[in-house]
């Protein structure tokens, strides 16, 4: 993977790499190139995220704002049944699902990584294949495999019925507890090639010079891994944590096609996305003040530990190399 | 290294061992979406009776019913107009932006590109709903323009921090030599710095187009007539009208899904280097 070589982006951000520094031109000039994009970002992006913040400490009537409550929306979401049911088990959910996707990507995506980056022919064709599930809609791959673990029609079941495997022929998304293991998998199943792509370019990074310097030294492959390629690789493993703990705290495709607005059966998937989205548009006369509170703690809960996590991984990687 | 004494035997059982296992979860990744393309060539009776089947003619009567009977032509065009124009706005705005940032530093600048940098973390579709407040009160809701302007902006945080990258890498002499000429910052920007990064453009243009176009959270809540509906969100409504008619779904399954197989086999470089942004030497 030449082509990310091309791609300095860490570096010359903190950097300043050459024919930069050179004054600025006019303000006015300036604020023509910026004000573009700046207002575009500010408008529909920034702005309703402070918005929200405000919000949230109104009560709602449909779409007008009346009096300020305080933390009463708040209050709310943790005593007004169901939320105050549905909103910890959808977060346990959530753990479950980032962790469980976690696990799979990355061992697989790791160790396919691993072995690509050994062959000679067909790298780029494995790599496109692992890749494919992953451009692909959440909803679209939720859809697909909905169809397929058909417990009917799906050919799933069939085929294990077909190679007398009938014993693990089972109702997977309608049996509570094997549904949410089921979207796991399935997740996992479209998600492996975005950690085999990042561990491909990270292990493409390290120089060639160290991984000889550890052959002569009598390095075994074990310990080339263990000690060279995965430390080398913490960086890669910080940006995979924290872009799939983003993801998968906003799950809400994949999920919404397997299990339903209500993460049927029987709320075994619910997720906090489909909560927040029942809770804003399928919700009671209030529900843009209680919508608007439970964005509040979910984007204080993913943007904070996505912030920390980064800058554990930081800190991790100055230790290690 | 083992490796190395792989390279220099010709072909040998570890090697066998590597491939089988490569192949192996090829046929996990590729048998589904076979099994999709094989059975939208199947009636729907054919695929109930023998679900993992193989299509015995090949026929694209699902493909039609699916193109006018769910209304996937309307689909179709909705989403190719939304997430082209989105594309278009966004990088425009972000290439402008970026050449700025990139290339000078003044008094604000590097907030300005923290500010733009943050964006790239920020769980924005929490703000959906003084977003969606917003976006009535100027009349935007229920309008393809509305979801446009949105997705556009949520495009910006990555073309941004690709192309300035990317701009900041330019040699300054080109520009230098074009002001003595008396050219001026836009004509130096447009002529001479925007073609030098065409294949940061085609990165950042072909990577915002595919969650672009698998997207279905903001038209949904954004978008209330059917005939405005993109392929994504209207897959949740042919999935519950169309239940019983398999062959049909999955037809619409592949339609809704092809463009992007084509995007990538036509564009597998800029993809893969947008998504390792940032990653390697």
């Amino acid at each position: 993977m030449g082509e990310t070589a091309k791609i300095p982006v860490e570096k010359s951000h903190r950097k300043t790499a050459r024919g930069v520094g050179r004054s600025a031109p006019p303000w006015p000039t300036v604020a023509a190139f910026l004000l573009p994009a700046f207002m575009l970002y500010t408008i529909f992006m920034i702005w309703p995220l402070i918005q929200a913040v405000y919000f949230s400490m109104y009560e709602f009537k449909g779409l007008s704002r009346e009096g300020f409550i305080g933390l009463g929306n708040f209050k709310e979401l943790f005593t007004r049944y169901p939320l105050n049911e549905q909103l910890p088990r959808a977060f346990m959910h959530n753990i479950a699902f980032f962790i469980g996707t976690m696990l799979i990507q990355n061992t697989f995506g790791l160790l396919f990584a691993l072995l690509l980056h050994g062959i000679r022919k067909g790298k780029r064709f494995f790599q496109s294949v692992y890749t494919t599930p992953y451009l692909i809609s959440a909803l679209i791959v939720g859809y697909l495999w909905n169809l397929m673990l058909n417990p009917l029609f799906g050919p799933i079941n069939n085929i294990l019925k077909a190679i007398g495997l009938e014993a693990l022929a089972h109702p997977w998304l309608g049996d509570p507890a094997t549904a949410l293991p089921t979207i796991i998998l399935v997740n996992g199943w479209q998600m492996l090639g975005f950690p085999l792509l990042l561990f491909s370019a990270g292990l493409a990074g390290i120089s060639d010079e160290v991984r000889e310097a550890a052959r002569i030294d009598g390095a075994s492959r074990w310990q080339l891994f263990t000690r060279i390629e995965l430390p080398l690789l913490t960086p890669v493993i910080g940006v995979i944590t924290v872009l799939t703990f983003i993801r998968d705290f906003n799950a809400f495709g994949i999920v919404w096609a397997l299990g339903g607005v209500g993460g049927e059966p029987a709320g075994s998937t619910d997720v906090l996305g489909l909560v927040f989205y029942r809770t804003a548009f399928q919700g009671g006369i209030d529900a843009f003040g209680l919508a608007s509170a439970l964005a509040v703690l979910m984007f204080i809960f993913i943007f904070g530990i996505s912030t920390l996590a980064l800058g554990i991984f930081r800190r991790l990687e100055d230790r290690l190399t | 290294m083992r490796n190395q004494a792989v390279k220099k035997r010709k072909f040998s059982f570890a090697d066998f061992g590597i491939y089988a296992l490569l192949w192996g979860y090829a046929a996990v990744v590729l048998l589904p979406l076979l099994l999709v393309l094989g059975n939208t060539m199947r009636t729907t009776r054919q695929i109930f009776q023998e679900p993992a089947g193989l299509p015995t003619s090949i026929n694209f009567d699902s493909y039609v019913r699916a193109w006018q009977e769910a209304s996937f032509n309307i689909y179709f065009f909705n989403s190719l107009l939304i997430t082209v124009l989105s594309v278009l706005l966004a990088t425009a705005v972000s290439a402008l932006a970026a050449y700025i940032l990139g290339r000078y530093i003044f008094f604000g600048s590097k907030f300005l590109l923290s500010f733009f940098m943050a964006g790239l973390m920020m769980p924005f579709r929490l703000a959906i709903v003084p977003l969606f407040m917003m976006l009535n009160n100027i009349g935007l809701v229920d309008s393809r323009m509305g979801v446009i302007l949105v997705y556009a902006a949520t495009g910006v945080p990555f073309s941004i921090f690709i192309l300035s990258a990317f701009f900041r890498q330019l040699p300054q002499e080109l520009a230098e030599a074009a002001r003595i000429d008396g050219a001026g910052e836009f004509r130096i920007f447009g002529q001479i710095m925007l073609p030098l990064v065409r294949p940061a453009l085609a990165t950042v243009a072909v990577f915002q187009f595919v969650p672009l176009w698998n997207d279905f959270f903001y038209p949904l809540i954004l978008l209330r007539s059917t005939e405005k509906w993109t392929l994504a969100v209207g897959m949740t409504r042919f999935f519950g009208e169309f239940q019983t008619d398999w062959s049909t779904l999955f037809a619409g399954l592949v339609i809704t899904t092809l463009p992007l197989i084509i995007l990538f086999l036509l564009a597998t470089k800029q993809i893969i280097t947008g998504l390792t942004a940032g990653i390697g030497k």
